[in-house]
């Protein structure tokens, strides 16, 4: 296997309802991760974006985005349907193949075009779902309502997750909301959406991330301490959520054991909890220690889901604690689908 | 979803639907407000300084960079190709044989298609200089379709070299 490094991460600002194109967004994003990087668009060898049509409500809207890359002279791009992280994945096999030495991986989505709790039942089966529009929301109820019932998460577990969500939040500042709560104030709300209150449910934003991978000699000349991408796994549930058991994550569990997350100290890791109680399900399927890991300090996407960008952004924040010398090892996660369906894990290491 | 009743399948009909709010971005604002006022709005590339007309999503797509200041352009310009169509086809509108023509109006660096009238097809060539015929000023919308289409303007054809670089 050849050495590979996140080397720069930029995010751009976390809003909703932006009056600029996909496209015109994605531009001051990618320039500033080139930027931070100290190297030109020419020295990119692939470019890898993740998005969703349904969210823009455009065919091959990714095509477009090219426009945003400048293509001249010709580049190698390629796109998934996805979050940026499986972009990020698929660079990473790229730079494995010995076809790249310099990748630059982006998402981006504009949660704010439509009801996006409404597009997401898009992902699910097309014959027997998608035509009965159940929402995100109903969706990721379904899970916590099995996971509080199996007791793998309890409603404080929940709410705490929240609380710290929304205080590292203000301290992150890019991000839609933030507060100081308790987790017993926050469990003092209403219940809004069994058995939601409205803090567990993500704050839906528009945001580009991008971040540049580069191979070992590469990535030394680039980043001052380049952030290891040492081992890196995704695995997938089945779509049905009836096949499945959703008071556990299956396969975020054997995404982790893969990459060997627990087979040493783990100082930062950023997980992609879209809803409060996934927090908890990845501590577990991760087996991670809380006392001894900090739990994504950037806020992370309850209070402010990027969607198509928000699980790239874990992978860019859990670098940002690598470059910082604040964490020698740090995970990154990133899911995507209705109830934690597909999970990419990843460790970074400084060293 | 499909339930055997006798020989024949049980057909269900499940529409998918979802509204969008599409924003124009500020490049394409200025195309589309000046359509509404019977003006054509291109913007320039800082880089190359290329004339974008339309203005696409508001980047240039060589250099990978926001277009720069809004220029008027038109309402004259060259067809650099074109295509004869001779073929019906289904919710057909117009009466065939007619022209379809990359058009680079005057200013621009980009061409657009539209339609050619007010001639007949086998005079259509490319360099043929048109300009266009626009709809009564009172259906005037945010939208190209205010110009009907082009005919010849009668000038003399453009030279080779001014659209080459266009093809």
């Amino acid at each position: 296997m050849r050495d590979v490094a996140i080397v720069a991460f930029s995010e751009g600002p976390v809003t909703f309802g932006s009056t600029s194109t996909p496209v015109e967004m994605i531009v001051p994003t990618v320039h500033d991760v080139l930027k931070q990087a100290g190297i030109e668009r020419t020295d990119v060898d692939f470019w890898c974006h993740g998005s969703c049509d349904y969210m823009t409500g455009q065919p091959f809207s990714f095509v477009s985005a090219v426009d945003a890359l400048g293509a001249w002279p010709p580049i190698i791009e390629s796109h998934v349907e996805m979050d940026g992280a499986w972009a990020l994945y698929e660079a990473w096999i790229k730079i494995q193949t010995g076809e790249a030495e310099v990748a630059l991986v982006f998402g981006n989505g504009k949660s704010s075009a439509g009801d996006m709790n409404r597009a997401l039942s898009l992902q699910q089966d097309p014959y027997t779902v998608a035509p009965l529009w159940p929402g995100m929301t109903a969706m990721e109820g379904l899970g916590a309502c099995a996971a509080l019932q199996a007791g793998t998460v309890t409603e404080r577990q929940m709410a705490e997750a929240a609380s710290r969500a929304r205080r590292d939040g203000a301290k992150n500042g890019n991000v839609l909301v933030s507060g100081n709560e308790s987790a017993d104030e926050l469990l003092s709300r209403p219940v809004t959406a069994a058995p939601f209150r409205d803090h567990d449910i993500p704050a839906m934003a528009d945001g580009v991330s991008a971040v540049i991978i580069a191979t070992g000699d590469v990535a030394k000349k680039i980043a001052k301490r380049p952030a290891w991408i040492r081992a890196i796994d995704h695995r997938i549930d089945h779509q049905n959520l009836g096949w499945r058991d959703l008071a556990r994550s299956t396969s975020a569990a054997i995404a982790a054991s893969e990459v060997g997350v627990h087979k040493d100290k783990v100082d930062v890791a950023e997980l992609h909890t879209t809803f409060s109680h996934h927090e908890q399900l990845l501590i577990n399927a991760l087996q991670l220690r809380p006392d001894a890991t900090s739990i994504t300090p950037s806020g992370g996407a309850l209070v402010g889901n990027t969607l198509m960008a928000a699980g790239l952004s874990r992978f860019g924040h859990a670098a940002r604690s690598i470059f910082s010398g604040s964490a020698d090892r740090a995970v990154a996660h990133a899911q995507q689908g209705a109830c934690l369906q597909q999970n990419i894990v990843a460790v970074l290491e400084g060293n | 979803m499909s339930e055997k009743t006798g020989d024949k399948p049980l057909r269900v009909r499940m529409p998918i639907g979802i509204d969008y709010k599409w924003c124009a971005g500020p490049a394409s604002t200025d195309y589309l407000t000046g359509l509404k006022d019977g003006r054509l709005f291109g913007r320039r590339c800082p880089v190359c300084e290329l004339v974008y007309f339309p203005p696409r999503n508001g980047v240039c797509a060589r250099d990978g960079v926001m277009l720069g200041e809004s220029v008027e352009v038109g309402p004259k310009g060259t067809i650099s190709t074109f295509c004869i169509v001779n073929v019906p086809f289904l919710g057909q509108t117009i009466k065939l044989p007619y022209v379809a023509a990359t058009i680079i109006l005057d200013g621009a660096h980009l061409g657009f298609s539209h339609l050619i009238q007010e001639c007949e097809a086998s005079e259509v060539r490319m360099g043929m200089r048109v300009e266009p015929v626009w709809r009564d000023k009172a259906e005037w919308d945010y939208s190209l379709e205010n110009i009907l289409y082009f005919k010849p303007s009668g000038e003399p054809d453009a030279p080779f070299d001014d659209y080459e670089r266009h093809l």
